[in-house]
């Protein structure tokens, strides 16, 4: 049967085996993501990121919790680094969400980082697509906060989480790291460990110093692993979510989104294609020599080899 | 242009808290390029089976230390067939005596047994075979 129909029936194996096509970059992808796109765009969509071990899986575990005693449905993408060398990884965040395995509202999906053509954002991206068009009403990204990609990951989320801990000197760090800007809720996880009120403080402080119009970002201090301050971090989410639906944020983050897309599509597109043709029409190695040989220069060599296709320029 | 990997989940069902063997195991199937779940210790096959359909795993390795391998494994099989996964290669680990490990391949509840001694690279090389990635 056609995996687009099962998955819109509510079909569950259908939506994991369409999130592997969509991860995979399968040569159906473009269809399946053209046809679920009309069963798009309800689900709210929270980014959740911070330092490798800063507890966000076990913060995910609990904030499902909450959700599915308000009624939410909840789709999880929890992403974990792909080793470059060997391009393999080990996913262990479902580890810390075991308490939910069996509740059928529930579905959580592990990703490896990969680093493909277009990159992970774009293949979290549309697995939450995919996970939305199935009638999620929540859907969560769990990721480690380094690196540009993850950053856009989180980027593509209505209400952006970050998680930080009160070990020493984090916090300083995490403001050089430019993810303060991120942020539309801090939290500082592991609130028992000492330094968690300077750590607060100082959240607070560097908070202060940026002026955003209508959302002041809250540092919530949490206890995961007991569950404290776990209802306050969910209300404090829907808050914002009203906020963002209230003041247009909503749309306009949506309509930013939209073009990001939009440009990472066309750009994927005309990347590959034509990288494709060049490759299939023309043969590549005496220029690949010359230029190592440095007897000519890869940037005129790059514009006569799109001139040879016949790529307007 | 496809992009697909292996996908394993490594799972402990069962009571017996040792799990060293299954890191080790999922290592060695990392560094040979493959995407593992590993999914931690206590899971019922019930876990078991519902984590393999929300992963879409090829291959599903199961560590069983307990002496309970006559009763998970086949229980695990038949989650996993319940739910439209009984494609899905099924591979037993751990403490399995040769004539238990020869009843789960007859009753086709396991595909292979591996037991201590088994080479990591013999696993690798057996999931390559029989997963042919396009």
């Amino acid at each position: 049967m056609d995996p687009v129909k099962e998955l819109l029936q509510g079909n569950r194996r259908a939506l994991a085996r369409l999130i592997s096509l969509v991860e995979n970059n399968d040569p159906l992808k473009e269809e399946i993501m053209q046809r679920l796109f009309p069963h798009t765009g309800k689900a709210y969509l929270v980014g959740v990121t911070g330092a490798p071990g800063a507890g966000k899986s076990s913060l995910v575990d609990r904030l499902l919790g909450e959700a599915r005693r308000s009624g939410f449905t909840v789709g999880v993408i929890a992403v974990d680094p792909t080793s470059p060398f060997t391009g393999g990884a080990i996913l262990g965040d479902r580890i810390r969400m075991q308490e939910h395995a069996l509740d059928r509202g529930i579905f959580i999906r592990s990703m490896g980082t990969r680093g493909s053509l277009g990159g992970l954002s774009r293949a979290a991206r549309e697995a939450v697509q995919v996970m939305d068009a199935f009638g999620k009403d929540l859907i969560i990204i769990e990721t480690v906060g380094v690196g540009q990609s993850e950053i856009d990951i989180v980027k593509t989320a209505d209400s952006t989480v970050v998680v930080l801990t009160p070990a020493g000197g984090d916090s300083v760090q995490t403001i050089k790291a430019g993810i303060m800007e991120i942020g539309d809720i801090f939290v500082i996880n592991k609130s028992d460990l000492p330094g968690s009120e300077r750590t607060v403080a100082e959240v607070n402080l560097a908070l202060d110093l940026k002026e955003e119009p209508g959302w002041r970002p809250p540092v919530l201090p949490v206890m995961a692993l007991r569950g404290e301050g776990i209802a306050e971090l969910w209300q404090k989410l829907l808050e914002h979510r009203r906020h963002l639906e209230q003041s247009g944020f909503l749309e306009s983050r949506r309509r930013e989104r939209a073009e990001s897309e939009l440009g990472e599509l066309v750009e994927f597109l005309v990347k590959s294609r034509v990288w494709q043709n060049i490759k299939t029409q023309i043969s590549l190695e005496k220029l690949i020599e010359a230029i190592a040989l440095r007897r000519r220069d890869p940037y005129g060599a790059a514009r006569e080899l799109l001139r040879q296709i016949n790529f307007p320029l | 242009m496809s992009e697909k990997k292996i996908r394993v989940l490594v799972a402990k069902p069962g009571l017996d808290g040792h799990d060293r063997g299954a890191k080790v195991v999922a290592r060695a199937l990392r560094d040979a390029g493959m995407e593992v779940i590993y999914t931690g210790l206590h899971q019922t096959p019930e876990q078991v089976a519902e984590a393999a359909l929300q992963e879409d795993v090829d291959v599903v390795g199961l560590s069983i230390l307990s002496g309970a391998h006559l009763t998970l494994v086949p229980r695990v099989r038949e989650l996993l067939q319940e739910r439209g996964m009984g494609e899905v290669l099924l591979l037993a680990g751990g403490i399995i005596p040769e004539e238990d490990g020869a009843v789960l391949k007859e009753k086709g509840a396991a595909d292979a047994i591996f037991t201590p001694g088994a080479s990591l690279e013999g696993i690798v090389h057996y999931i390559r075979e029989k997963i042919a990635v396009s």
